[in-house]
């Protein structure tokens, strides 16, 4: 606490307080904006932030059921959306656990070992590392429709070419899981090496159940960013039935057949756990971003 | 040397290590051959490399460290390098949506050509039975000539049939279809082709007739396509990748062949390219620049006040402020774009009902421009906000309790101590989130997609396209596929790229040397 106080300081404070409401309000309308949409009928209906009459009918189109609008007519779900969210987390689980089996071993390595390169491999992949895949989405087209000649589920339109393209982005978790290991004392593991363990048995059995919270955290940063890819995922599926969320989700707004409403509660369904995921895992992330920003 | 306790195990763990080398290197082997039996050389030499590297990797005791590191430079190799250097291999090719298949493939396809040849024509008819078809096939120029094939299933691949003389009044079994169900199956019926007893083969001409076909080419010697029709000779040009007639005329489909800095000369001299190229590269730098700016600015003077003892209650504003970086990106983009809708948006009505304006955010070049700084700004200003908040707490308390008594304001110490003290760490990190709005992508594509376009473009281009998405537009747009042209471009952004991460890498190394 400051010691010296200027005399104004309970305006001021109530000057910053009411500026930061007004701010949180304003970052808000669009997802409370959001979620009254999803609650209205009809796709082009208006009217205030909270909804007069509320229609389940978007809900139920997103979840993947029929609606009987108040005419009879029955409406069916346009979007496959809960497969998108499925299709969605399958590539992102399956991405971020050979991400973080690749990254593991290259970490103990740079963190652990002497050898030749080890400076320049590590500052080149940093340097790779802002050279984003969507400069090479021709590149990615091309070597996956060739590929899918020779097998066929790592083609054009799968989901295993999908995961195969995003095994490049290591750097960052390496460089995370690195730190981590660096921080770590290696008293235990060179004990282990005197009564005769190799140095593989001392980083499987001694530093990685050390290291299950940075695993963790890598594991939860990719998952949320392969989520969130688009551009990749964009050239590289095109059945309405593959497409992951990210993809998907533009469909709705198509100007030739504007479905907002039902974007609206798609978008909170898919959205909402994402979000969580996210803020609960948020103060190691925050620590991991700055962390490894600063050193980078 | 001491020997782990258990050496058998060890022993045999070494035997199956060797086994799994093995067998891997036999599957990639296979691979390989296979690749470069298909021409595929490109990716045979890389897996052969990549694959003799790893055998050595895993096999050498000098290379121990390596085989830690090995799985993740695969990564990095095979998804980041590899691709990098085929789109600049692209570059230099003609590669596009109408120069897309070798010229071994094309000429196949020129060779598959085929066109009516004799005079005869016959009517057909299809019968069915069950799962069996027949055809009954009239001669056009002799009514009594009538051939009928034995009962066949349709299939997806291509298919010849043999067709019997028919007795005049023997009919085929089952039902006749109408010509109805005929359209339906033409496309089945166009793989068939049907072997007279004479020695013809038939094929569909028309949905009523089916019609002696002979190839359209034949090859000649040197490469030349000589056509049975009328003698006229095809020859290929590698100048330009397509086949050319005596006439000079080109014949579609072209094929690959590389074309030398043509595309680059195309960028920099061609004024329908190098206009809008020029122009959307000053707006990729302002809108960088800019976006950078306003959330440092915006995550700045939030972390200050959230960071600030007499409020009491920050924590529960930081969860908030915190909220639009915890949503996926392309959740709120599209949020956005629904809200910012000229007619149907939230907001236009917000700013209708207050001050009577429906603003054009999408068809407006200034508008759409500010929108996506709006919309950028509300998206990055919270990771400014967290670094802000790491920085500012590194700073020492007696520094403000110092100005304090000298009677300093908030201002004075924003821009005496606050500033000068983080500006430091946070270049580099400045620099990684220029880079990374220089190729923010998803932002432009999902938010406006370039729009408004710009008129005096050959190729399609926006207004607030920004060099990546012109680049992603003018590959995968919905007209004329260009990737040569697009890999480019694409090469121009490499160099833009690395000068960003040489002046991030400086900026860090002068950091570290503090």
């Amino acid at each position: 606490m400051a010691m010296v106080q200027p005399r104004n300081l309970k305006y001021r404070v109530w000057a910053a307080r009411l500026f930061l409401i007004a701010f949180v309000c304003m970052i808000m309308f669009p997802f409370l904006m959001i979620i009254s949409v999803s609650l209205r009928s009809g796709n082009f209906a208006t009217g205030s932030l909270i909804p007069e009459n509320i229609s389940l009918e978007h809900w139920a189109l997103a979840l993947g059921f029929n609606w009987t609008s108040a005419d009879g007519t029955i409406i069916e779900p346009t979007f496959p959306v809960l497969s998108w969210l499925w299709n969605s987390v399958k590539v992102s689980v399956v991405t971020s656990s050979l991400i973080l089996l690749l990254s593991t071993t290259g970490a103990y390595a740079f963190a652990r070992f002497r050898f030749r390169f080890k400076q320049g491999l590590l500052e080149s992949m940093m340097v790779l590392q802002m050279f984003p895949a969507v400069l090479a989405l021709v590149a990615f087209y091309t070597i996956f429709d060739k590929l899918g000649n020779f097998i066929p589920w790592l083609g054009l339109n799968t989901h295993g070419a999908l995961v195969l393209s995003y095994l490049g982005g290591v750097t960052m978790n390496i460089w995370l899981i690195k730190g981590y290991f660096e921080s770590i004392d290696n008293a235990l593991e060179e004990s282990a090496a005197i009564d005769g363990a190799t140095p593989w048995q001392a980083f499987r059995h001694i530093l990685l159940p050390l290291s299950v919270p940075i695993l963790a955290v890598v594991f939860i940063l990719s998952f949320i960013g392969v989520i969130g890819e688009y551009p990749v995922a964009s050239v590289l599926l095109q059945d309405v039935d593959k497409l992951t969320l990210a993809v998907g989700s533009k469909q709705y707004l198509n100007p030739q057949n504007y479905l907002w409403g039902d974007f609206a509660a798609a978008a909170v369904l898919t959205g909402l756990p994402i979000t969580v995921i996210f803020l609960t895992a948020q103060r190691y992330l925050v620590s991991g971003l700055t962390s490894g920003g600063v050193k980078g | 040397m001491k020997l782990p306790k258990d050496a058998s195990e060890a022993l045999s763990g070494h035997w199956l290590k060797w086994l799994l080398v093995a067998f891997i290197d036999i599957a990639l082997l296979y691979v390989i051959t296979l690749m470069y039996a298909q021409g595929e050389t490109a990716f045979a030499m890389v897996i052969l490399v990549l694959g003799s590297i790893g055998t050595w990797v895993f096999t050498s005791e000098k290379c121990y460290s390596f085989r830690y590191i090995y799985p993740s430079l695969l990564g990095v190799i095979m998804f980041v390098v590899f691709p990098l250097i085929y789109t600049v291999n692209i570059a230099f090719t003609n590669y596009s949506s109408t120069n897309l298949l070798t010229q071994d493939r094309v000429k196949q396809v020129h060779l598959q050509k085929t066109y009516t040849s004799g005079a005869e024509k016959f009517g057909f008819k299809l019968y069915q039975s069950g799962d069996n078809y027949q055809l009954q096939l009239i001669n056009k120029n002799d009514k009594s000539q009538s051939f009928a094939t034995d009962a066949f299933q349709f299939t997806d691949v291509t298919q010849t049939l043999t067709a019997d003389l028919q007795q005049s009044e023997e009919q085929p079994e089952g039902q006749k279809l109408p010509l109805k169900k005929v359209i339906k199956l033409r496309n089945s019926l166009k793989a068939i082709s049907v072997q007279t007893p004479e020695g013809n083969s038939l094929v569909m001409t028309s949905l009523r007739e089916f019609g002696a076909m002979a190839p359209l080419y034949r090859e000649g010697s040197d490469g030349e396509l000589i056509s049975n029709k009328d003698g006229s000779i095809l020859k290929p040009d590698f100048e330009q990748g397509y086949y050319v007639d005596q006439n000079g005329e080109t014949v579609s489909p072209g094929f690959t062949v590389y074309i030398g800095w043509d595309n680059f000369t195309r960028v920099l001299t061609d004024p329908g390219i190098q206009g809008p190229f020029l122009t959307i590269f000053i707006w990729t730098l302002v809108y960088a620049g800019l976006s950078v700016l306003f959330t440092l600015v915006v995550g700045l003077l939030l972390a200050c006040l959230v960071q600030w003892e007499p409020l009491k209650e920050s924590g529960i504003y930081r969860v908030f402020l915190i909220l639009p970086y915890a949503v996926p990106a392309f959740i709120s983009i599209l949020i956005f774009r629904g809200l910012f809708n000229q007619n149907f948006g939230e907001i236009n009505m917000v700013l209708n009902a207050l001050f009577g304006i429906q603003p054009e955010w999408f068809t407006n070049e200034f508008l759409a421009k500010t929108m996506i700084l709006i919309v950028n700004s509300w998206l990055g200003y919270p990771y400014m906000m967290i670094l802000c908040m790491g920085l500012l707490k590194a700073i020492p308390e007696d520094l403000y309790e110092a100005s304090a008594i000298d009677g300093a304001n908030p201002l004075h110490n924003l821009r005496h101590i606050t500033v000068p003290m983080i500006i430091k760490p946070l270049t580099p990190l400045l620099i990684a989130s220029f880079a990374f709005n220089f190729n923010n992508f998803v932002m432009i594509n999902l938010l406006t997609n370039g729009g408004p376009n710009l008129i005096d473009a050959t190729t399609p281009a926006g207004a607030t396209d920004i060099l990546v998405s012109y680049t992603f537009r003018i590959a995968f747009g919905s007209t004329g596929q260009d990737f040569g042209l697009a890999s480019a471009i694409a090469g121009l952004i490499f160099l833009l790229v690395g000068l960003i991460a040489w002046a991030n890498m400086k900026a860090t190394r002068s950091l570290q040397e503090h």
